[in-house]
Parts: C-alpha cells; structure tokens; sequence
C-alpha cells in the first residue's frame, strides 16, 4: 500500500518501525493515519480534526512509533537550519551579525541589589572595621585549630591532616568530646585566631565550622565531594611547607565578601612564591569548590598546573555574628531553602 | 536638598557604623546622617526614641555613651550630650517634659535635664535597676513609668516621681516538671494600651502578659514561639496582638488573648533587631543583621510591601505614625513659587485655570498639583527654601 511504504519509508530502517508498518494494515483508522500524517507534515487543510496531538493516541506501541518519527523529523529540521545558518554566515563573511549568546543560568542571574560597588565608602568602611580589620591590618597573623565531630572515622581523620599540610600555621587536636563553647575560650587564651571543626556522619566528613575566634563570625557549611589526596588522579607530590597563594572567585555580594574574607584570614600575608602552590576558593552559584594547586610557567603565557592536596566543596548554610552558639547567637544570615532557593537564577554569595 | 527630604522619611534607623538613615517609601530613597560626616563605629547607634515636640526631633543613642539630637526639619545633627554612669550600651532612651531617661547595660537608670548644654553632668535621679538589662521602655500612656527587663533581671516596673522601689517587681514562673529554676532573659517589653498589662518577650522563645493590677505576680498569660531567643517586639495597631522576632529572623504574630500563633511573616534571613507597626495603618516595619529594611502588611493580605537595602548591620528603627503617607504638599515653597512665573506658563496654565477656578475649595489642591509640575521645569533656577 502506498501509505504503508511512505510511512516506513519516512520511519528509517528500524526494526520496530518495520513491526509497526505490518501492524498498520491491520489498524482500521483511516482518519487517524490522515491526522497522524498532518501532524507529521506541515498543517493540511482542516479536513481532520484539529488540536489532535500525538499523546491522544491510545495504542503504546503506534503512540511510540510516531513520537520517534516527529523527533526524527524535528532533528532533521534543525540540521537543515543550523547548516542553512552557517552558509549564511559564511555567504556574509564579516559583515555576519555576531552570534548570539546562549543563555546560561549564571549569565541570567538576577540582580541581586547587595553586590559591592568597589566605589561604595559605607561597605568600605564596615568592611575596614569588622572583625577581619586585625588580620587585614596585618596586626594579627592566622593560627588554626582544626578538629572534628567526637569519635571521627578514618577519612575524616585523614582530611584533616591534609587540610592542615594546606594550611600554614595550623594544628589538628582530637575532639575528646569536648563542647565547642569550651574549647574556644581556651582557644583564645592560647591566641588562635581560628577553629574549624569538620563535623562527620556515616564516616564522611559533611559539614565545616569555620569561626573566626576573639569574636569574630562563624560560619557553618556543608560539605560534599571530599576527594583525599589518594583519591585524584594525576596528582602531584605533596605539598611543601611554603605559604600558599589564595585566590577568590566571584564572592560578589555582601554576604560573598564576608565569607571570603573569612576565608582569606586562614592564611598568613605574604605567600612564598618560591613554592607555587595555590589554594582557589572558588565561588559558583553559592557553591564554594575549593582546590589546592602547584602551578608552572612554561612560558609567558603557558601555566601547567598539578592537583595536589584534598578538595572539596562547601555550600553555605549559615553566618553567625559571635562565636559558635548555635542556639543562643544571633545570625547574620540563615539559609531558608523554602524561601531563598524558590528561583534558580537567585544567589546569595 | 537632603534637608527637604528629611522631612518626608518613613522609617529612621540606627546602623552599627554609626550613620542615621532615612527612608522615604514613596520615593524609595535612603539617606544617610553622620554626626560628624564620617562613619564611625564607636558612635553605633544602640537606641532611638522620638524627641519632644511631636516627631520633629529624634535622640540618638550612641555606643560611646554620647546621646545625639537630630532635627529633622533640618536635616542634621544639633547637639549631643554625654551621659557617663555604669558600663555598657544604652538599652532604653526615654523622653518626658524636657528630661532625658537613660538607661545601660549594667543598670544604672539616670534621668537627665535635657538641655542642649553639656554643662549639666549630674542626673536628676539614678535608679538602680540590676545588671544584665536588655531592654528599658516607657509608658506611652504614663510618661513617668518605665519598665526595665533583662538577663536574669525580672521584670521590673518603676515610677519615676515616686519612691526609689519599683511599682511591680514580677515573680518567675514556678519550677518546671523536672523541678530546676527556669531561667529569666527578657529581651523586649511592651505596655499594653488601656491597661496596666505589659508583655516581654524572653531569650527562651517565651512571650508573656504580666497584670500589674491583679495580685499575680507572675505571668497571667504565657505563650512560646519558635526554638530561637525573641529579640524585638511591637504591637499590633488593635492591641489584641504582638509580633515577634527572634534571631533566625523568623516574624511571628501572637494573639494575645488565647496566647495562639495567628500567623508568620517571611523574608527576613538575619536576626530581627527592630520592629516596630504602625499606630493606624497594618504596615509593620523589620530591620536586621541581613542590612535589609522590610516593610511587611501584617493584614488582607499578609506579605512584604517594601524592601530596602541599607548597607550596614541595622540596629534600631522607628516608624513615623503619622497617616500621610502618600502626600508630599508643597506648601512652603507655593507662595514663593506663586511670584517669579513667566508669561509662557501663565498662558500655559490659564486654559486649566480657568477650569480649576469653578470649585473653589479644590482651588488650592489643583494649584499645588500645578506647581508640582512647574516645579520640576523650576528647579535650575528656582530660589531653594
């Protein structure tokens, strides 16, 4: 029948297609193959029902063979319209119009009205006088206590050697159970000036509490993707004892400054460029993703870089004014995800 | 300009560096106010209070123990008076009949003769109210009488033309079902209108109606909201209801008839540090840590009217009563405007004029829309007030 060798002409050489093509003489719709084939090529005349789409099909099998077919056909027009596009542009040569940009979540970003202004003197000013301004002003120098939840597993144990091979200046304790709002003031009274507990469930570190300690901000994350040392390929040697350089990406908004500060203040002023090593805190929709790297010139222009030391990533959930009290302090920012997560072009960092 | 405009401001709040802010919600404007024209975070403002007069002059209480007037008329700072005494933020700053109550952190309550000389450094009277106070307010009804509540510091009621003891000291509530004390933190009071009831709110998600009059000494009402310390505390415009705010920045509305939640309000993401409604209208006015203004509609329909962003830590608002929201007359610049008018706008006009003229009593309101409209042609080189 002609109908039968077009439609399994216009399926392709599927088996299926050839299955469905020996049902159809079966099928007693006459109308229905005549609407089928309407949909399939540009609109007839009305002389079949219209608003009829594919889904309205009762049978499975048939339903699926002419879906296939209008994807296929969808394929082929869009080839045929990105090929027609280039040849365009290429007929123009360079008076083409510039190509547009795709749309990516980040670039659709909505305007988030606490960005910094560089130029702004009301943030420059809360930001020289906030709890971080001993650190900027080079008064104080960073010493990091690192411990973790009681009773920690082997891996957590393990991040945290490596996290302080990261950070200079940094000494790991084990938890005997202690309360945080013990340790701190004994904290201070021996100068640290930081205390991250990596805090573990199920054997894998998941969370980190950063607080900065005479009184400064803490911040609770949660942690995901922990990768040990062991874990990355093609790593390079361990990390030497140099001071590393830092780098923070995209920390725009208020909020993004007061973490990357808080971030920045882990590592002593002056890193060593002797030991080219990199520790890149990386914001990216309010994910952090933190890498620890050992970089090369080859030439002016040319870096290789080589992935030592743990990574992770860090999403925020909480800025505390004050030292860790989680539940008498007074929070800075909460993470509400009913409220705050409710666009996904929306970030907070 | 800024001195035009400060007149019209909404919303006047005390930052953590320093600077007076006000906001103008019509025209969604903020402008800042420096003592000194620089930020500076020893002058963090701690306490605000409406000066005498009507709302034409606000008291600023400083971090440095400094209490600064602020004119709004004129847009600036006018004088400052220190008052030393107990260590310690301001927790409450009060006015009545030309004196100044201040009270700190460690207990000291002092009533100073306002004047704008700091000659004067001896208080009228000093009260002693205990350490640990958070918060000190006044009657609105009764000047003279101002409580006083903190961190293990109960409740106390004082007159401040009578004796030196306080007028209702407030009992703690009894033993909990494990027998241990529970512990006092009163961090926000409030006076209930057209009663003698006063309601706090406490650091333990507790809010509770105290009754002067009735013999109980402890709370005739209590209620809890939440898992996180209150911080701030307004009433409702009705008086049946108070809203809270605790450090999650979580705005909860209590009724306090039933001591049941009525409902919540949503968008603060920092720990609410003033709150403060409308007298008349359902319009409630939140500030925070989040450095963000939020002016919520608290009734038909419940939501977030206005949203400003302030750039430091916000400590302290207050919220003009006044019911003219929407209007900004320009009366006292009319009759200077009236003169200096060129022939081109007279000929402009004089079509409308002649339409206006036929109702006189809005005569004046078509005028004032007219000038509006000229004024804006005006401005290069108009003569400024």
């Amino acid at each position: 029948m002609a109908k039968a060798g077009d439609k399994s002409g216009g399926s392709g050489k599927k088996a299926l297609k050839r299955k469905a093509a020996t049902e159809e003489p079966q099928e007693a719709a006459v109308a229905e193959d005549g609407a089928t084939e309407s949909g399939v090529q540009p609109p007839k005349a009305a002389a079949f029902p219209p608003g009829f789409s594919i889904s309205e099909i009762k049978n499975k099998q048939r339903r699926h063979l002419m879906f296939t077919r209008w994807k296929q056909q969808q394929r082929k027009e869009k080839l045929a319209a990105k090929k027609k596009l280039k040849k365009e542009r290429e007929a123009l040569g360079d008076k083409a119009p510039p190509k547009p940009v795709p749309k990516t979540i980040d670039n659709q970003r909505v305007y988030d009205e606490t960005i910094v202004d560089p130029n702004d003197e009301e943030v420059a000013y809360d930001e020289a006088t906030d709890e971080f301004a001993s650190y900027f002003n080079r008064q104080t120098s960073p010493k990091i206590l690192i411990t973790t939840s009681d009773r920690p597993h082997g891996r957590t144990v393990r991040l945290c050697e490596q996290l302080s091979t990261v950070i200079p200046n940094s000494h790991v304790y084990y938890r005997r159970g202690l309360a945080l709002k013990k340790i701190i003031p004994q904290c201070i009274s021996r100068d640290f000036t930081d205390l991250i507990v990596i805090n573990e469930d199920r054997k894998t570190p998941n969370g980190l509490i950063l607080s900065h300690l005479p009184n400064g901000p803490t911040a609770h994350f949660k942690m995901s993707s922990v990768r040990l040392r062991k874990e990355i390929k093609r790593r390079g040697k361990d990390p030497t004892e140099h001071i590393p350089e830092i780098i923070l990406n995209n920390f725009t908004t208020r909020l993004g400054h007061s973490i990357g500060r808080m971030f920045a203040s882990l590592f002593p002023h002056n890193p060593q460029f002797i030991g080219r090593q990199v520790a890149t805190f990386h914001n990216q929709r309010d994910y952090i993703f933190f890498r620890f790297h050992r970089y090369i010139f080859k030439s002016e222009k040319k870096v290789g870089i080589q992935e030592l030391g743990p990574r992770f990533t860090l999403k925020l959930r909480s800025l505390q004014k004050g030292t860790f009290d989680s539940k008498y302090g007074e929070y800075e920012w909460v993470h509400k995800p009913r409220e705050m997560d409710t666009s996904r072009r929306k970030f907070h960092l | 300009m800024a001195a035009a405009g400060a007149r019209w401001n909404h919303v006047w709040i005390g930052t953590e560096t320093g600077i007076l802010k006000g906001v103008n919600l019509q025209r969604k404007q903020a402008a800042n106010f420096t003592a000194t024209g620089q930020p500076r975070r020893e002058e963090a403002v701690s306490a605000l209070c409406w000066g005498a007069g009507g709302e034409t002059q606000i008291l600023v209480g400083c971090a440095d123990r400094t209490v600064r007037h602020f004119s709004i008329e004129e847009g600036r700072f006018q004088g400052q008076r220190h008052c030393p005494g107990g260590e310690g933020t301001f927790r409450g700053l009060a006015q009545v009949d030309g004196t100044l109550i201040t009270c700190v952190d460690s207990g000291i309550l002092r009533v100073w003769h306002d004047n704008d000389k700091e000659a004067s450094s001896d208080p009228l009277l000093e009260l002693r109210v205990g350490p640990g106070v958070c918060r000190m307010r006044q009657d609105p009804a009764h000047p003279h009488v101002v409580a006083t509540g903190g961190k293990e510091n109960a409740l106390k009621v004082w007159d401040l033309q009578g004796s030196e003891e306080p007028v209702f000291r407030a009992k703690n509530v009894r033993n909990d079902w494990l027998d241990l004390r529970v512990p006092i933190w009163d961090q926000d009071i409030q006076f209930l209108p057209e009663s003698q009831k006063l309601v706090t709110c406490t650091g333990y998600h507790q809010v509770r109606v105290y009754d002067p009059a009735s013999p109980q000494r402890r709370p005739v009402l209590e209620a809890t909201y939440g898992e996180y310390p209150l911080t701030a505390m307004t009433l409702t415009p009705g008086g049946n209801s108070v809203i809270v705010g605790n450090t999650h920045g979580q705005l909860a509305e209590i009724d306090l008839r039933q001591g049941r939640l009525l409902g919540c309000l949503k968008g603060l993401a920092g720990s609410v540090r003033g709150l403060q409604c409308h007298p008349s209208k359902p319009l409630l006015a939140s500030c925070g840590l989040d450095r963000v203004l939020r002016v919520h509609r608290i009734r038909n329909p419940r939501g977030l009217e206005h949203k400003v962003y302030l750039k430091s830590q916000l400590n302290c608002l207050l919220l003009s009563g006044r019911d003219n929201w929407e209007d900004e007359p320009q009366e006292p610049q009319e009759p200077k405007k009236v003169p200096p008018e060129d022939t081109e706008t007279d000929e402009l006009w004089a079509s409308l004029e002649a339409a206006a003229k036929r109702r006189l009593p809005d005569l004046e309101q078509t005028q004032g829309v007219l000038q509006t409209k000229r004024r804006k042609k005006k401005r290069p080189g108009s003569t400024s007030p």
